[in-house]
């Protein structure tokens, strides 16, 4: 049976489609001398969610930081919007960054502030007005079903809440491109598909390019198989095990790209490695 | 605890040399361009100033009793007993007011910089700063910095006078000195190059403990041992260069004022 394709919010949205979002080219770093990143390339174009598979300790988290410029490869060149973030002054960066939203592993919430500190970070920084700020972090609030957590600090919140804060302080200032570093690592299975299901919100309201990381493959194939429907506010299959085409795999290990393309080529993939892997 | 060639220790320290001239040098000129954060300015004043407060008074309350109580009894023996009140004020003002409260702010604030700034750096918090947009050698530097050099130098004023009063109450109370002739003989024994002295020697221990206690911090590696250690560090870096360049200062001050 041939899966039905959702066409893409990226075929729907002609404007810079052929220049990508985020681009490696032959991208190497590595820690006291051991390789973590072997010549990485691979572009994630417009409204693309590219999903980042492979073992732990491959080298994933590491990609993330430099999409965003936090570490510097060592050889190779990243470039984000057009820009070439690997030559780019940290000074630049900030102001590069305002487009990027990014969801850290452990969540990276500050811990002196309240939720709606946190969520508003971006928004004080930048001299929103109190008010105006206030009501944007009750919006992101909601996205993510966390209404009732705004006066409460990180200490107070489940792991899977503190996820969902860091999905709202990603998402408030409305950003082109959201990093995603393992958003569903060492939570339960319920509360994962809840921040995949925010994942698929985001991704089928919004169109936001994203990079994301996981370890699960339920998640994964979840967020490849899926979509949400605003009419119902819930996530549900694609009818006809349909495959949303907007969504992309990579597939690291031991610091090399060994698998780049669609979830169907992914699933049929002869190599063995990926096979074993998948299985 | 690895054993790495000399060549190798070597490149290490003079890479962290480096770091910490950028770290210094950058929480300096942030100071120049906007945004600087007042409010955090403040409440890092408050947090060191106001909070070291009891440690100095006691610190310098006591030093100021038991120097009175040692050099009395040593002066006693060349006849210049009354000499006690000059010998306190000029060693308070010129070195133990500025030593030991640089010291004492330092281990209990080079340690909760750098705790606090290495428990930041481990759980993501200064990565999770910079992705959205803000620097943290401005958001989190410069205000300790400005704070520890500020709050220091009223510190050490401070240090300075419970010390004098100390010695005096001992004085007064245990050797049987007039205060008037106690307090006449402090007054006169200090001239205004010893305070100059006295009153520079914070800026750079205050310098020193916040550049230090930041840098531990934000080089954090290693979790929670990794802050254990990094906290050690700093207080234990801070507490030898503030006496190396307290002798330093000393030396250009008695070139300067002759005394």
């Amino acid at each position: 049976m041939t899966p039905d394709v959702t066409p893409s919010p990226a075929a729907i949205l002609t404007p810079d489609t052929d220049q990508p979002v985020v681009s490696f080219e032959n991208v190497s770093i590595a820690f006291d001398g051991k390789t973590v990143l072997q010549d990485i390339s691979f572009e994630v174009h417009q409204a693309e969610t590219r999903i980042i598979l492979g073992p732990a300790g491959g080298g994933k988290s590491v990609l993330m930081k430099l999409a965003n410029g936090l570490l510097k490869p060592d050889t190779g060149t990243i470039k984000v919007f057009g820009e070439d973030v690997t030559s780019m002054r940290e000074r630049d960066l900030f102001a590069l960054r305002a487009r990027i939203g990014m969801v850290f592993q452990e969540s990276a919430l500050f811990d002196s502030l309240s939720v709606e500190d946190n969520v508003a970070y971006r928004l004080h920084e930048d001299g929103v007005s109190i008010e105006e700020s206030h009501d944007r972090v009750v919006e992101a609030l909601h996205f993510v079903e966390l209404d009732h957590a705004i006066t409460k600090y990180p200490s107070e919140l489940s792991g899977g809440m503190r996820r969902r804060v860091s999905i709202a302080r990603a998402i408030i200032t409305k950003p082109d491109l959201i990093l995603y570093d393992s958003p569903t690592g060492g939570l339960d299975p319920i509360t994962s598909t809840t921040i995949v299901e925010l994942i698929v919100k985001q991704r089928d309201v919004s169109h936001t390019t994203s990079l994301l990381i996981t370890h699960r493959l339920q998640d994964a194939f979840t967020l490849a198989m899926s979509h949400f429907n605003q009419a119902t506010g819930k996530m549900e299959r694609l009818a006809n095990e349909g495959i949303d085409d907007s969504t992309r795999f990579l597939v690291l290990n031991e610091g090399k790209v060994i698998f780049d393309g669609s979830t169907l080529e992914l699933v049929r993939s002869p190599d063995p490695w990926i096979k074993d892997y998948l299985s | 605890m690895s054993f790495v060639s000399p060549e190798v220790f070597a490149k290490q320290k003079i890479a962290a040399l480096q770091d910490y001239s950028v770290l210094a040098g950058r929480s300096i000129s942030n100071l120049f361009s906007r945004p600087i954060y007042w409010a955090d300015i403040y409440t890092q004043m408050d947090s060191i100033g106001v909070g070291s407060l009891p440690i100095v008074i006691l610190t310098g309350f006591f030093t100021g009793c038991v120097l009175a109580l040692q050099s009395a009894t040593a002066l006693e023996a060349f006849g210049a007993k009354s000499k006690t009140g000059s010998l306190v004020a000029l060693s308070m003002v010129k070195e133990l007011g500025p030593v030991l409260t640089g010291l004492m702010v330092s281990g209990r604030n080079a340690s909760g910089m750098a705790s606090e700034l290495g428990s930041m750096k481990v759980t993501e918090q200064i990565d999770a700063m910079r992705a959205l947009g803000t620097d943290p050698i401005r958001k989190l530097v410069t205000p300790r910095v400005l704070a520890t050099v500020f709050v220091l130098f009223f510190l050490t004023i401070i240090s300075d006078a419970v010390g004098i009063a100390g010695g005096a109450l001992v004085g007064v109370s245990l050797i049987g000195l007039n205060a008037s002739s106690y307090l006449h003989s402090s007054y006169n024994g200090l001239v205004i190059g010893d305070i100059a002295q006295g009153l520079t020697k914070p800026l750079f221990s205050g310098f020193i403990i916040a550049t230090v206690g930041c840098y531990f911090g934000l080089k954090t590696t290693g979790g929670t041992q990794g802050v254990g250690r990094a906290t050690t560090q700093a207080v234990v870096v801070s507490s030898v260069l503030i006496i190396v360049v307290d002798f330093l200062v000393s030396r250009l001050m008695i070139g300067i004022f002759g005394s």
